[in-house]
């Protein structure tokens, strides 16, 4: 048995550099020379400045732009290190709201949301995904019903004909891969920039 | 449900059959020792690692022998993991500047990534250095994954082999296993990702200003290379918090189909390798068979839960399931399935926090890790949990026709059925008893995120993945505490090693017995009667150990939830 000592100390270290240095650093240099936008996080840039990254959701308050979805994330309490705050759509920190099916929070928060977009749209039903906190808090895409939803408001705030706004949803939009995988959505941060860009001409 | 839902899934098992035949055909010549296409290439690099350890490649070990080396191994990796996490501060590749990470934390860490179970305490982009990252995490899921199918082939070669005192030799099998294997697949694995989006850069976070005007810190890192590995080692351990939900981590729809394939490809292809080295392929597609029917009746509950939704929030006049905690990309259907994979597999990564499931969408990945994760499972720990059932049932149907016990060629008597019963008894014994233990702590119920029935399935998820090297959490848990630290630190050991070391007594015993040729009394272990016979003392023995907790927590929680009762 003692025999076993040698290899276990120098067959791991051997086989540590391989999978734990070699592998991910030789990965890095391939992978940034291959793919260098995603690899370094598909950012997006408008003048100069990182205003995000594709792939990663942002909050949106104004109603000149479409909004995502509510987002559970949180950050710790600037005053009390001890505690979190909510910070929607923090990206150095993700994660769900973790609540239940017979959480109160869960449906106090739902109801909330529901009377609030309810009172914006009258005419159409909420869609569910409006509502409900994605798993990552960083969700970047909304349903096309729930980018619909929100048509009149943005319409509204930016004084262009809701036909415009509807046809920048209808562009956005991505179906399904091959017909067949994953849903329908529109992604917002893409949505909004091509509408900023649209009523900027 | 809808149609395209349903051809989502199917299109996902018939992906998995497909690999099963070449993938096994692959991994059986890399265990044999055979040459394969890439042994120009890694030929020599396997060479120099046998001339540094001073292994002796044609010399084989005992069970007993091949278990300590197995064992110390693990003794090694956890004081790199530990090492590595406690100085990350001093350390490279730190842009983020994180601290030194706690005590209690890097001992339940490291420990979670030793047993192949990636029970995340630590927070991922937010506790963890880029080097940590690499040598800690990405390190140890090649070699608990390459622990797992090696021990896998020991037990195998013990029903192949006939009159032998020797299982194999622990040194070559997981340095082939890790070299021949897991490697090339990652290395082409990973580009496929960065290509679907997921970052792979040293590069500190990213300071972006939404155009709302707001600063926003985007997480970066290695991240394809380490996704690569989590998910074909079935560890599940996030780069970062949110798993494989978080944009980064899994960012397309195609990217998710083929993350859940790699969940599945090695274990089952190991069922092929097992039909191929007792002689009959159709060995191997009976065991699939098993983990099929399971899965397949797994999958049709949790998608139904979860395309049904929660009553509560139907109430509020919301149609489309329940998405509460789900990603739009995915939606319901690749989130349930995502969900049934991973509890089935001893994976754990997630694309939707179970934490928000339906109850009863939830009760499913409880149930796939409280049988043992024997469907498809662990790459390796499935095989070989999967083979003490088939023990088991071969057992009883012996008792009731009163035909010798005997499988592949070998008769199975007293040592191996104490040694599978000892196997099977001892997770129920932990994760019941933990969660009996903490429900009646007042500082462990404090940990709980929901309240009523919700709260204690929290509890009962948590030491039941911890328990079966799963990782995935009912997430609202507060895990990070010294308590849960240390008792979810011994459910992943003892679950781990309490399975692994009578599974390899079982090997021991199998390969020294004389191999007999099938008579008129031995009962044919291929087909759809075994199958049945298989799939029923797999639900009894299950469900008699845990259906009285499911119905405290889960039951309960859905006849409430109907009844429109919050909590």
């Amino acid at each position: 048995m003692l025999k076993e000592i040698r290899p276990a100390i120098l067959v791991l270290l051997a086989l540590t550099l391989i999978t734990g240095l070699i592998y991910p650093l030789a990965m890095t240099v391939v992978a940034g020379t291959i793919f260098p936008a995603q690899a370094e996080g598909s950012l997006i840039t408008r003048n100069g400045q990182v205003i995000g990254s594709a792939l990663i959701g942002q909050e949106f308050k104004d109603d000149r732009y479409f909004h995502g979805r509510p987002s559970a994330t949180s950050a710790a309490d600037p005053n009390d290190s001890t505690k979190t705050v909510p910070a929607p759509y923090n990206a150095a920190n993700s994660s769900g709201s973790n609540l239940g099916p017979t959480s109160k929070a869960l449906a106090d928060r739902v109801k909330e949301d529901v009377d609030k977009l309810k009172a914006e749209n009258p005419a159409q039903a909420v869609p569910v995904d409006l509502v409900t906190t994605s798993a990552s808090g960083l969700d970047p895409d909304i349903s096309p019903e729930a980018a619909l939803f929100q048509v009149p408001r943005v319409a509204k705030a930016r004084g262009i004909s809701e036909d415009r706004v509807r046809a920048l949803v209808a562009t956005a939009t991505n179906g399904r891969l091959i017909g067949l995988l994953g849903e329908p959505r529109v992604n917002v941060l893409a949505l909004n920039l091509a509408l900023d860009a649209a009523t900027a001409r | 449900m809808t149609v395209i839902g349903w051809i989502q899934i199917l299109l996902f098992c018939a992906v998995i059959v497909a690999l099963t035949k070449p993938l096994g055909w692959y991994m059986t010549r890399v265990f044999n020792g055979e040459r394969t296409f890439l042994s120009p290439v890694l030929r020599p690099l396997e060479s120099a690692i046998y001339r540094i350890g001073g292994v002796d490649e044609r010399r084989e070990q005992h069970w007993l022998t091949y278990t300590v080396a197995m064992l110390l191994f693990h003794v090694g990796g956890f004081l790199i993991i530990y090492g590595v996490m406690r100085l990350q501060a001093v350390l490279p590749f730190n842009p983020a500047g994180q601290s030194a990470v706690a005590e209690d934390l890097s001992f339940n860490t490291a420990i979670s990534f030793l047993t192949n179970t990636n029970w995340q305490n630590y927070g991922g982009e937010s506790t963890i250095s880029y080097l940590v990252q690499m040598l800690g995490l990405t390190h140890q899921n090649f070699l608990s994954a390459a622990t797992g199918i090696v021990l896998a082939i020991a037990l195998i070669r013990g029903f192949s082999r006939a009159s032998a005192r020797t299982v194999g030799n622990f040194w070559v099998d997981v340095t082939r296993c890790t070299l021949y294997v897991l490697l090339p697949l990652c290395i082409v694995y990973t580009l496929f990702l960065v290509w679907q989006g997921i970052p792979q850069t040293l590069g500190p976070y990213v300071e972006a200003t939404t155009l709302e005007g707001a600063k926003q810190t985007i997480a970066v890192g290695p991240v394809a290379s380490q996704v690569a590995i989590k998910m074909l080692g079935t560890n599940g351990g996030g780069f970062f918090n949110a798993n494989a939900a978080h944009p980064f981590e899994n960012p397309t729809a195609l990217s998710n189909l083929v993350q859940m394939i790699s969940i599945f490809a090695l274990g089952a292809a190991l069922t092929n390798v097992f039909g191929r080295m007792v002689g009959n392929q159709r060995q191997g597609w009976t065991i699939l068979a098993v983990m099929g029917v399971l899965f397949i009746s797994g999958v049709a509950v949790t998608y139904w839960a979860e395309a049904s939704g929660s009553t509560v929030l139907n109430a509020l006049g919301l149609t489309g399931g329940n998405m509460e905690g789900k990603e739009v990309r995915f939606g319901i259907v690749a989130s349930a399935l995502f969900a049934v994979i991973t509890t089935a597999a001893s994976c754990g990564a997630v694309n939707a926090m179970h934490d928000s499931f339906t109850a009863l969408g939830g009760m499913i990945p409880l149930i796939n890790m409280q049988l043992g994760e024997i469907i498809v499972g662990g790459v390796g720990a499935g095989l070989y949990g999967m083979l003490l059932f088939v023990v088991l049932a071969i057992f009883v149907a012996g008792l009731m026709v009163g035909r010798t016990p005997e499988y592949v060629g070998k008769k199975i008597e007293a040592r191996e059925v104490k040694m599978a019963m000892l196997a099977i008894l001892v997770l129920p014994l932990m994760y019941l008893g933990w969660t009996a233990v903490a429900v009646v702590l007042p500082s462990a119920v404090a940990s709980m995120a929901n309240a009523g029935p919700h709260g204690f399935t929290e509890v009962l998820y948590a030491f039941t993945s911890a328990t079966a090297n799963n990782g995935s959490a009912f997430g609202g848990l507060t895990g990070n505490t010294f308590f849960y630290n240390l008792t979810l630190a011994s459910s992943m050991f003892v679950g781990r090693f309490f399975m692994i070391i009578p599974a390899m007594a079982i090997a021991g015993s199998l390969a020294e017995k004389k191999s007999i040729p099938p008579s008129a009394g031995t009962l044919p272990t291929t087909g759809g009667l075994f199958v049945g016979l298989v799939v029923g003392v797999i639900l009894i023995i299950g469900g008699l150990t845990f259906f009285p907790a499911l119905a405290l927590g889960p039951i309960v929680e859905h006849l409430a939830m109907t009844a429109g009762t919050v909590f």
